[in-house]
């Protein structure tokens, strides 16, 4: 499953790439949304979705796939263009994004998007539930088809209490087949998350609650899915604290914490295409 | 004047009348759901055997999560089981969840329609003692203005057991308020238990020329009361509602019909519990002169109950008041 060669590794960046350029499209279309933290984890949901997931675009109720949690709703652009180019709906609906009616609503809604594994948008919630997830797993005892719950987690939402109630059930509960990955990015809406509420020492701190820790470069896919695959050996929790870099791709958005809930307008957005198109060639 | 057509307890006005926790009902009920339900689960926040869980981890250890003092984790962790197909029952106590989780019950339980159970014990002023910090007064408040939710709040142990069972049969969130103490047992194993419907439980063959409409256990009181005035020849009948939502609109609106004068009496504050429920229904349909026997705006303190109850106004002279004062109201 985890077999990596450079062909690989070029596929990866070309899907990031279809990503990104989507996620700025969406972008400009709804005239609000959250650009920043979008575009830094596309290439840790081109590695996802293109080659770590076990998942089915034409079957998204198989029993046995591997969930993917989205925690951090916010930056659901992502999911959505991930989804889009994996082919579980048209690439054209991703304009319909925060519309009135449209299946793609600010934050993802399960109600409106069923292939969604959760609803998510309010922070701090998502490790708990894939934490309730996994639970369910073991008590059904399907070793049959062993699976893995991926969680995307937002370094800023570390700072929800809830978070930290999850962190104590999954260290007590061994619960090994569960991956969070933690967007290290360190903007939050009113600026650098390690002036609002300082989480280092972040390693340290999940050490502490019994889980299996390591820090990547969420923009370098060898090390995104060698990661991952290390996480087998373990039998705790594992976290993935992958840092990344804002607005990642467009010169004028990247490391600005502006940027995190900031309107794209259609010249800057424009901007952005021509940078995201012209690395592409 | 006891509706025996609903086979209440024949001794409930005596002095030796059997007395028992609805706690307890809900664990023996949860067992029995258990049995027949595989997918049916158990989470506590520390409470275990003080919210009657105990009896389904004796049973089945492998299907129970201790998540520990963590009332916001219990109801996260609850909805990542029920994405799996299960159907988690919480409990804890009623200050704390829904008190403490309300945005998780909110946008994670109900926003999606989650097949979770919040069992919420020490709800009123019944848990006496512990004082106001523990006393839940607002919580059928916070959880019957959720879309998809179920409110129960059940009078007696036999009822808090079919409300859990009938609870585990239902695709979607639920609310279930139990109280501390060993209250009268008012029903029995053969009273029929719905849903969504409410039953006069003190009926007398007269027109009736009060109602009082009561929920939860204080409900006791409203009868004895109903069996006093019957003594002086005036009929006042006793609705039950252990379902607050749904609500039973039609018997409310035809006991407001009949007697053209409403008391409600709850173990909870006026405003968004019982009394309001009660008066949106008539304030649409039939509007009828109310009063309101309750928490006012209040909080609790520590005392027995039924320090409590004569304090705060919510005692058998009180009710009594209260009925005398909507009569004078009619027209």
């Amino acid at each position: 499953m985890f077999q990596l060669d450079d062909e690989k590794i070029k596929r990866l960046e070309e899907k990031a790439k279809d990503i990104r350029i989507s996620i700025v499209e969406m972008l400009i279309e709804a005239s609000s949304g959250h650009p920043a933290g979008s575009l830094g984890m596309a290439d840790i949901f081109a590695a996802f979705y293109f080659h770590i997931l076990r998942h089915d675009p034409t079957k998204p109720d198989w029993q046995d796939r591997d969930r993917l949690i989205l925690s951090n709703g916010h930056i659901c652009p992502v999911l959505y263009a991930s989804l889009a180019h994996s082919g579980y709906f048209p690439i054209e609906e991703l304009k319909t994004l925060r519309k009135f009616g449209s299946r793609l609503q600010g934050h993802p809604d399960k109600n409106f998007l069923p292939i969604v594994e959760i609803s998510s948008g309010p922070l701090g919630l998502g490790l708990s539930q894939v934490i309730g997830m996994t639970l369910a797993d073991k008590i059904n005892n399907n070793n049959s088809s062993k699976k893995y719950f991926y969680c995307f987690l937002s370094d800023g939402e570390l700072q929800e209490g809830n978070i930290w109630e999850a962190a104590m059930l999954g260290g007590k509960e061994k619960l090994e087949n569960l991956i969070a990955v933690i967007d290290r990015n360190n903007i939050q809406t009113v600026g650098k998350v390690e002036n609002v509420m300082p989480l280092e020492p972040l390693e340290d701190k999940w050490r502490a609650f019994n889980w299996n820790v390591q820090t990547i470069d969420g923009h370098n896919f060898k090390e995104i899915i060698e990661a991952v695959e290390s996480t087998q050996k373990s039998n705790k929790p594992s976290i993935i604290i992958a840092k990344t870099i804002p607005g990642k791709g467009i010169s004028f958005m990247e490391n600005d914490y502006r940027w995190h809930s900031r309107p794209v307008s259609k010249e800057e957005g424009e901007k952005a295409l021509i940078e995201l198109k012209k690395d592409n060639a | 004047m006891l509706n025996q057509d609903l086979k209440l307890n024949s001794k409930i006005f005596s002095e030796d009348a059997e007395k028992e926790t609805n706690r307890k009902g809900f664990g023996e009920g949860l067992v029995l759901a258990a049995e027949n339900n595989k997918n049916i689960v158990g989470l506590t926040a520390d409470l275990t055997r003080s919210t009657s869980m105990d009896l389904f981890v004796d049973k089945y250890p492998e299907r129970f999560v201790q998540v520990g003092v963590a009332e916001q984790n219990l109801i996260t962790v609850a909805a990542g089981m029920a994405e799996m197909g299960k159907i988690p029952f919480v409990s804890s106590y009623a200050i704390f969840s829904p008190g403490r989780n309300w945005e998780q019950i909110r946008n994670v339980i109900c926003h999606n329609n989650l097949s979770v159970k919040i069992i919420a014990s020490h709800g009123g002023l019944s848990v006496g003692k512990d004082g106001a910090s523990h006393q839940a007064l607002e919580d059928l408040s916070l959880m019957r203005c959720l879309p998809h939710m179920t409110v129960l709040s059940p009078c007696d142990v036999f009822e808090a057991k079919k409300a859990t069972i009938e609870a585990a049969k239902i695709d979607g969130p639920v609310y279930l308020r139990l109280s501390r103490d060993k209250t009268p047992q008012i029903t029995t194993e053969e009273t029929l238990f719905e849903i969504g419907k409410a039953q006069m439980f003190f009926n007398p063959p007269m027109i009736a020329q009060a109602g009082i409409i009561s929920t939860g256990p204080i409900i006791y009181k409203a009868l004895q009361v109903a069996q006093k005035f019957a003594e002086r020849g005036i009929s006042v009948k006793v609705l039950n509602i252990s379902s607050l939502r749904p609500l039973d609109f039609e018997s409310i609106i035809n006991l407001a019909k009949e007697a053209g004068a409403i008391i409600t009496v709850e173990d909870h504050q006026i405003v968004g519990g019982l009394g309001s429920s009660v008066s949106e229904v008539l304030a649409q349909n039939y509007p009828t002169p109310i009063e309101f026997v309750g928490v006012h705006d209040q909080f609790g303190q520590s005392g027995d109950p039924e320090e409590l109850y004569n304090y705060y106004h919510m005692n058998i002279s009180h009710i009594e008041a209260a009925v005398e004062k909507v009569l004078g109201r009619k027209k």
